[in-house]
């Protein structure tokens, strides 16, 4: 099985990554793996529901947000941070879902954007709770995984099973209705399926998926703002999960590597990051839709 | 809730009308979904800004912006959608990296500080009504907001070219099958709807001034009126205007730290009930 054989070389791969990587580098890994997580639960939704949308960096921050406070400004522990970051991400989710799940195309998108922004004029309005234009600031990851090698594996540890679970989630009998759902959703209402709650269940599900991501970022970056819950990150994740390819799930963490070594590129030589994020998803609209991994298949399956 | 505060209502939503008309003209007609259109508000009302300072005329930078706008939207609209049309996604989301960089450019032109575009002599100042002070200004804005409502509505009722529009809104393959080049109104009325986003941005950056953040916040109050009004209708834009200008002015009495509610609220439990908002067809 040369499948095995190339999960398993993947898996020594990223284990052996701290040992080889200088600390810069090994960051960046760190972050690739939080930003595809986001990538991915983004693909659940746009790739397997047909519905693209445009609140993520919203839902994400959300979490950050909520273990910061929770950490920070209340002084608790960072676990049960993480778990109410989650669970907060997923509500906002439940109710973003609630309210989107009846539109869908350009509508779902411009409907979860102006949702996303709401989350951002809040956090950027309710400065008692979150500072504001200044944000939270954590005071660092707890002595157990402050070491980056440490967090590393933490954050791999936390990854692998999540992927593994979305690929379940969207391999499973459920997952193969919302790709009807996708194709056609009145002939799915016809079949007698319940489109509206196989929505929410999938948008839930991704928010749930983002919310780790976000909690996990809290961890990885000790700050938030405005900024992170803002239009520019939803169009970053959703950038890495296109350049990945959307449908393909995996290509979540390919996008997410492009964007995060650009990014990093990039800003060696210049401050105008968001002119080229722009321009990266100017031309990959007109000339790569179907994203690095979608053309692989593509190619592929001829 | 005081006259004051209503009127501060009335006249953010003149402006949101003059800046949301042409956001759902571009969108009803051409089936694009112009994220770039808060970037061109933005950098239309720069550009006036920057007129209207080194001329000393307010009205130069309300013509410069116009026609900057206008020809940035031409460029947008033959330069890069050209290459997606029919694809209704990519063509939105191109448009959003065309905003990121508009955005980006402005900050480097302009710096990122806030620019107030000089309003003219004649209306500076506060007009008494009974015992109420108000800025002239805003009142201006109100009656723009009002005349612009009435010129579009000329414009698509009594004119040949708003007979094609509005014929390219319900049907834009029969218009084609009667001998009419299509493109050709779907060129003129994307420049009409860029040059209202121009127009918006001197008008707005006078009272709202200009910030770098600005484009942002004016899209998604734009996106709120058109979701509420329907898409491609004008009257719908002008409800959904008012709507938003008055749940905003309301909202930022009420509570302040959570204004965005007060519009967003009402807008999401409208589109339960009404998908395709007020006014909106399907397409």
């Amino acid at each position: 099985m040369t499948r095995t054989a190339g999960l398993a070389a993947l898996g020594i791969a990223l284990l052996a990554l701290p040992f080889v990587l200088p600390s810069y580098q090994l960051s960046l890994a760190t972050q690739i793996l939080i930003f595809g997580l986001l990538a991915m639960s983004i693909d659940i939704l746009a790739g397997f529901a047909g519905r693209t949308p445009l609140c993520h960096g919203a839902i994400f921050g959300t979490a950050a947000y909520v273990v910061l406070y929770w950490t920070t400004t209340l002084g608790h522990g960072v676990l049960g941070g993480m778990v109410l970051g989650i669970i907060a991400a997923t509500a906002v989710a439940g109710i973003f879902a609630l309210l989107a799940i009846r539109t869908s195309g350009v509508y779902f998108l411009l409907l979860t954007l102006a949702l996303g922004m709401i989350v951002w004029g809040v956090c950027l309005r309710w400065t008692g709770v979150t500072g504001g234009e200044n944000g939270i600031r954590g005071a660092g990851r707890p002595e157990a995984i402050a070491d980056p090698v440490m967090f590393y594996f933490v954050v791999l540890a936390a990854t692998a099973p999540l992927v593994l679970a979305m690929w379940r989630f969207v391999r499973s009998p459920f997952g193969l209705t919302l790709r009807g759902i996708k194709d056609s959703d009145s002939r799915m209402r016809a079949l007698g399926y319940n489109v509206p709650l196989h929505l929410f269940l999938a948008f839930t599900a991704s928010g749930f998926f983002a919310g780790i991501a976000g909690a996990l970022y809290a961890l990885f970056n000790s700050f938030v703002s405005p900024s992170t819950v803002a239009l520019s990150q939803s169009v970053a994740a959703l950038l890495m999960t296109i350049t990945g390819g959307v449908g393909t799930l995996f290509g979540a963490f390919v996008g997410a590597a492009a964007i995060i070594s650009l990014e990093n590129l990039v800003s060696a030589f210049t401050a105008r990051w968001p002119t080229v994020l722009g321009l990266a998803f100017v031309l990959i609209m007109i000339f790569a839709p179907e994203g690095i991994l979608g053309r692989f298949r593509r190619h592929r399956s001829f | 809730m005081n006259a004051f505060s209503i009127l501060n209502g009335l006249t953010f939503a003149a402006l949101l009308f003059i800046v949301a008309s042409g956001f759902t003209l571009i969108f009803g007609l051409l089936r694009i979904v112009n994220l770039a259109h808060g970037a061109l508000y933005l950098f239309g009302g720069l550009v006036g800004y920057s007129a209207a300072t080194a001329s000393g005329s307010f009205a130069i930078g309300i013509i410069a912006a116009m026609l900057f706008a206008a020809v940035l939207g031409l460029a947008l609209d033959q330069g890069l959608l050209r290459f997606v049309r029919g694809f209704e996604l990519r063509q939105v989301l191109l448009t959003l990296g065309v905003a990121f960089i508009l955005n980006d450019l402005a900050l480097v032109i302009w710096g990122g500080d806030t620019l107030t575009v000089p309003a003219p002599e004649a209306l500076l100042g506060a007009l008494n009504i009974g015992d109420l002070y108000y800025p002239k200004y805003r009142l201006f804005v109100l009656a723009l907001g009002i005349l612009v409502f009435a010129g579009l509505w000329l414009l698509l009722n009594r004119t040949r070219l708003g007979a094609l529009i509005r014929a390219g809104v319900d049907d834009p393959e029969t218009i084609q099958a009667l001998g009419i080049d299509i493109r050709k109104v779907f060129m003129a009325t994307f420049m009409l709807g860029a040059a209202l986003a121009g127009l918006g941005g001197v008008v707005g950056g006078a009272f709202l001034t200009l910030y770098p953040s600005a484009d942002s916040e004016i899209l998604v109050f734009s996106l709120a009126v058109v979701i509420i009004g329907g898409r491609g209708s004008l009257a719908g834009a002008a409800v959904g205007a008012l709507l938003v200008g008055l749940l905003n002015s309301i909202g930022q009495v009420m509570f302040p730290e959570l204004a965005y509610f007060a519009i967003f609220g009402p807008m999401a439990a409208l589109l339960a009930f009404r998908p395709l908002g007020l006014f909106g067809k399907a397409a």
